[in-house]
Formats: structure tokens, C-alpha cells, sequence
């Protein structure tokens, strides 16, 4: 039997290596531009293993000497919230449409996948708008609120899709013991769904960690902009310092890659399942 | 609580929890409503009517009517961007296919296995502004890796990103690196879900390679087609971060797309009746496939 499918084992491992470097090498060239000290690059030596690793004075300089620890900070000061509040909300809302029957619980369901499936520029200038009525332009509250409102929609589907999952007699038997039904949220099905809250929480960090649009269009102060958009200030800056926009670069995609590093399972079982619904 | 609850008559303790029953849903589910029709429900209305009008953001909406349709059909740099949107799309199909056959090989238990698979998806975690400037640098005529490659097999260098022919191509790589590894996991996750007895049948039959692939695995993929499908498809229209990083629509708008033109119209010139109305015919592209995913998605349901 032959066929693409059947490569066997050391052809196989051979092949998947390969692949990977090719795959990444993009990735490798930023970072090992990232530790090249500025001499080389002005004689233009790239690719050429570095003679000197400048690892830690590249990076101190751009953490010190530069706002980049600023823009980090922003990234943190957004995401957290904006993780808690959409849980929160996806959570509640997830529960509702998932163990309820009622008229019209199918119409909600599609307004916020619908909802979080547009191109989001049709929203750009009414959210602007809106943010700056009431005073948050230029404000991370005012990023968090609209994080936290469009990260709920695919969120709401998620939760709601994985207590679907769960037994209907757990919440069955404790509606009959006459519970109260946040009672049994809390301490019936909260519980039971943390696998769930773990995936939505690490997917809900990478997609606001990693906006740019929105980072853009409602903030522009160094004071308050997230690293995606401050990232393109320094390149401004920086010019032809590659070596510091390489290491500010990787330091912008760590924390979201460390996390996904670190809790991977979660990370796709959240892709797959709150996507596929099963 | 339960000790005021046990003093209750049988006949208002059911009636309340019956109350509680109707209304609790609609309180859990409000604050979330609430928010996202705020944030994105309304906004959308709100957008598409702003197409309508003339605004330069501060003072009074002038009524356009059509007037900013009729300017774009005659805006060539709107058609640029819109050629390159579909070029865009018709090039899209590359992210499910290589993150099918990804997908395949990948597809083994071993531990192995799972750390190169963690690795093939690592740049769908990263920023798409941060995905720009790698592929920037990588394409760069002067000092990009693709030139230090072709060079040491003295292959003439490429300006792909300085020429007006061929800049929105390798913004189209750039987006075809995250959106593989996408596809990628989608499949993996699809291939799991396989049933081994149709497969075991098919050898029997003599089936393998190719025509197993065909036959048998292709067509129980069918969700994660369909899953993938709609988001490479959305995520190509919606794609801004990318431009805006490694061209800005340059060289001369060559490497336009509406998501970004709509930007450049709204937050450099200022012209927000004309940039809802770039915003609105995207809007309008997107919404058949969405429609058709949710009405495919929901049927299922029911």
C-alpha cells in the first residue's frame, strides 16, 4: 500500500522537521535579528551568525529605554478586564440560552454569532462615535467596554454550546430541590463547565492582545495605547534599528504565544468545540 | 432562606418559582444583550444608515441619498480595492488546503507529534500587526530573508512589496500563514472525530491513498469544510492589520483593500459618509456568506 497517507515513520518525522523550519523560519529571522547588534547591520550582515549576541542589551534597551514596557503594560491593563467581563457575561448569558426553551432563544444566538462574524469596519466610526459620547475616547475603560461587548457574542455561543453538553438531569434535579437558578449557576453548573471557562478565557486573551483596529481607532495616546498599535509608533521611530523593532516585536507576540504554550489543550479544545458546537 | 421558604404555603412557593423561571433568563441574558447591541447590534444599522449622508464627524449630517455609491462606482481606487479583495478571496482556498494536508501529517498521537503541532499553530497566536512587520521584513528588497535565500541560489532578487503589479501578494501570504495554521487545527480536530469502521471498509474495498482521501475522509469532514470555509472567507474581507503594517495600500494604492481604504477615508480624510459607504459594500460581500452559515448552522439545530 502506498499513498501520501502512508509515510512511514523516519520519512515522516524527516518531513514534518523540514516542514517546520520552513514553516517558522520567518518567525526565527526576526528573533535572531533581534539579538544582532547594530554594527552588523549597518555592514549589512544579516544572516550571518551573530558575532556578538546582544540578548539582553537589545531587549533592555527597548524594555527600558522606550515605551514598549508602556504599551505592554496597556496590553495587560485591557486584556484582564476584558477576560473577566466578557466570562462573566458569556457565562451568564450562555447558561440562559442553553437550558431554557423559549421563543426567540435560536434569533439571539445567531445576532451574536452574526454579530461577531461582520467585517468590523461597518462598526468602526458609530462605535468611535459612541466611546467618545461618553467620554472614553482615548481611555482603556473605553477599549475593555467594546472588547468586552464583541468578544461576548462568539463567547455566549461557546458556553452555551458546552452546557448544552452537560447532563440535563444535573440541572434537572437541582431545579426540582428548588433551587434558585443562580444558585444552581454557581454551584451546580460553574463548577462542572471550568474546562470551558479556561478555553474561552485563553482564546478571549489572544484576540484582544492581538487587536489592532480597534487600538487604533479608539485610542491614541502613548499613555493608554496597547502594544499592537504602539508597536507601529517605535518602527516610526526606530527606522532602520531592526535589531530593536525585531526584539520589541517578539516581545509584543510572547505573552499570548506563552500562554497558548502553556495551556494549549484548552487553547484548541476552545477552537474546536465552541467552532464546531460538539 | 430555607427556613422562611419551608413557612411558605405549597400554591405561592411554586408560583414563584415559576415567576423566577420566566424572568431569570431574561436577566442573565440581559446584561450580555444589552452590551452587544450596543457595541455591535446598533452600530451596524447605524453604520450602514451613515452611508447615506455626508459627515465630516463634527457638526451636521448633509443627506447623500446614493450620491456615495455613485462616487465609488466612478473611484478607481475603489476598484482596485475591491479586485484585490477577490483576488484575495479566489486565493484564500490555499490556507484550508495546506492546513488539510498539515492536518494529515500530523495526524498521529505520539508525543512528538503534538509539539510539532504546537509549533505549526504558533502563528495563528500571534498579532496580525506583528505577523505584517515579520512578512515586511521577510519580502524586503535589501535585507529580507527571501532575497538572502534567492541570492545564495543565485537567483535574481524580488521587490514584491515596492511593485505596483504585484504588491498585494505577499500581504496575501502573510495572511495565509495564520490562517493555515487555523485550518489546521480545525482539521486535526475533524480528522479525530473520523470513523475508523467506514475506513476499515474501504481498504477492504481496496481503496488507499488518493482515492481514500477522496471518498472517505473528505466527505465526513464536511463540518470543518464548512467552519473553515466562513472563516478564512470573513477573515479575508475584514483584514486591515496586515496592510496598514506592510504597505498602507501602497505603492499608489496598488495593495488597497476595502477594509483598509475604508480607514484611509474615515481617519485620514475625514470623509465618514464615503468611508461607511466602502465599509457598507463590505459589509454587504461578507453578509451573504454569514447569512448562509447561520441559516446552514441553525438548521442543524433544529
Amino acid at each position: 500500500m502506498s499513498g501520501a497517507l502512508r509515510l512511514q515513520g523516519h520519512a515522516r518525522n524527516a518531513l514534518i522537521a523540514g516542514l517546520l523550519v520552513l514553516w517558522l523560519l520567518p518567525l526565527v529571522a526576526v528573533a535572531l535579528t533581534s539579538i544582532r547588534s547594530i554594527e552588523e547591520l549597518h555592514r549589512g550582515e544579516y544572516w550571518s551568525w551573530p558575532a556578538e549576541t546582544m540578548l539582553v542589551q537589545n531587549y533592555a534597551e527597548v524594555l527600558f529605554a522606550s515605551d514598549t514596557g508602556r504599551f505592554i503594560l496597556n496590553s495587560f491593563l485591557v486584556v484582564f478586564p476584558a477576560v473577566a467581563g466578557t466570562l462573566l457575561l458569556a457565562v451568564m448569558a450562555g447558561y440562559a440560552l442553553a437550558s431554557y426553551r423559549f421563543r426567540g432563544n435560536l434569533l439571539i444566538l445567531a445576532l451574536f454569532i452574526g454579530g461577531n462574524l461582520v467585517p468590523y469596519q461597518i462598526l468602526a466610526i458609530p462605535v468611535r462615535s459612541l466611546i467618545h459620547d461618553l467620554g472614553l475616547y482615548d481611555s482603556r475603560t473605553g477599549l475593555v467596554l467594546f472588547h468586552m461587548a464583541f468578544q461576548t457574542g462568539f463567547a455566549t455561543l461557546f458556553m452555551r454550546n458546552f452546557i448544552r453538553q452537560l447532563p440535563p438531569s444535573l440541572i434537572d434535579a437541582a431545579r426540582v430541590e428548588g433551587v434558585g437558578e443562580l444558585r444552581i449557576l454557581l454551584y451546580v453548573v460553574v463548577p462542572v463547565i471550568r474546562p470551558a471557562i479556561a478555553a474561552v478565557a485563553v482564546l478571549v486573551f489572544t484576540f484582544v492582545w492581538n487587536d489592532f483596529f480597534w487600538s487604533l481607532v479608539l485610542t491614541h495616546s502613548t499613555a493608554v495605547r496597547p502594544v499592537t498599535a504602539g508597536l507601529q509608533t517605535l518602527r516610526g521611530m526606530w527606522l532602520t534599528s531592526w535589531h530593536l523593532s525585531s526584539a520589541a516585536a517578539i516581545l509584543a507576540a510572547l505573552p499570548p504565544a506563552l500562554l497558548f504554550f502553556l495551556m494549549q489543550r484548552h487553547f484548541i479544545a476552545g477552537l474546536t468545540r465552541g467552532v464546531t458546537g460538539d | 432562606m430555607t427556613g422562611t421558604l419551608a413557612a411558605k404555603p405549597a400554591k405561592n412557593r411554586s408560583a414563584w418559582r415559576r415567576r423566577q423561571r420566566l424572568v431569570t433568563p431574561l436577566l442573565f441574558i440581559a446584561p450580555a444583550a444589552l452590551l452587544f447591541s450596543l457595541f455591535v447590534l446598533y452600530p451596524i444599522a447605524a453604520g450602514l444608515k451613515l452611508s447615506l449622508f455626508h459627515w465630516r464627524g463634527v457638526g451636521a449630517q448633509t443627506w447623500a441619498g446614493l450620491g456615495n455609491y455613485h462616487e465609488l462606482l466612478a473611484d478607481p481606487v475603489f476598484k482596485t480595492a475591491l479586485v484585490n479583495n477577490l483576488i484575495w478571496l479566489a486565493l484564500i482556498p490555499a490556507a484550508p488546503v495546506l492546513g488539510l494536508a498539515f492536518a494529515l501529517l500530523l495526524d498521529r498521537k505520539t508525543r512528538m507529534m503534538q509539539v510539532a503541532r504546537a509549533f505549526f499553530f504558533l502563528p495563528f497566536v500571534l498579532s496580525q500587526a506583528v505577523t505584517g512587520m515579520i512578512f515586511a521584513w521577510f519580502f524586503n528588497a535589501d535585507y529580507g530573508l527571501l532575497n538572502a535565500i534567492l541570492q545564495l541560489f543565485q537567483l535574481p532578487s524580488v521587490a514584491p512589496l515596492e511593485n505596483e503589479s504585484s504588491a498585494i501578494f505577499p500581504i496575501i501570504a502573510a495572511h495565509l500563514w495564520p490562517q493555515t495554521a487555523f485550518c489546521m487545527i480545525i482539521y486535526l480536530a475533524g480528522l479525530a472525530g473520523l470513523d475508523p469502521a467506514l475506513e476499515q471498509a474501504a481498504r477492504l474495498d481496496g481503496a488507499h491513498g488518493w482515492r481514500l482521501l477522496r471518498h472517505v475522509i473528505l466527505p465526513q469532514l464536511w463540518p470543518a469544510h464548512f467552519i473553515v470555509a466562513m472563516v478564512c472567507i470573513v477573515s479575508a474581507l475584514r483584514s486591515f492589520d496586515l496592510v496598514f503594517v506592510m504597505t498602507r495600500g501602497g505603492p499608489y494604492d496598488s495593495s488597497n483593500v476595502l477594509a483598509f481604504y475604508m480607514y484611509e477615508q474615515a481617519f485620514l480624510n475625514l470623509r465618514y459618509g464615503y468611508a461607511a459607504a466602502i465599509a457598507s459594500v463590505l459589509f454587504a460581500l461578507a453578509a451573504g456568506c454569514v447569512s448562509f452559515f447561520l441559516w446552514h448552522m441553525l438548521r442543524r439545530e433544529r
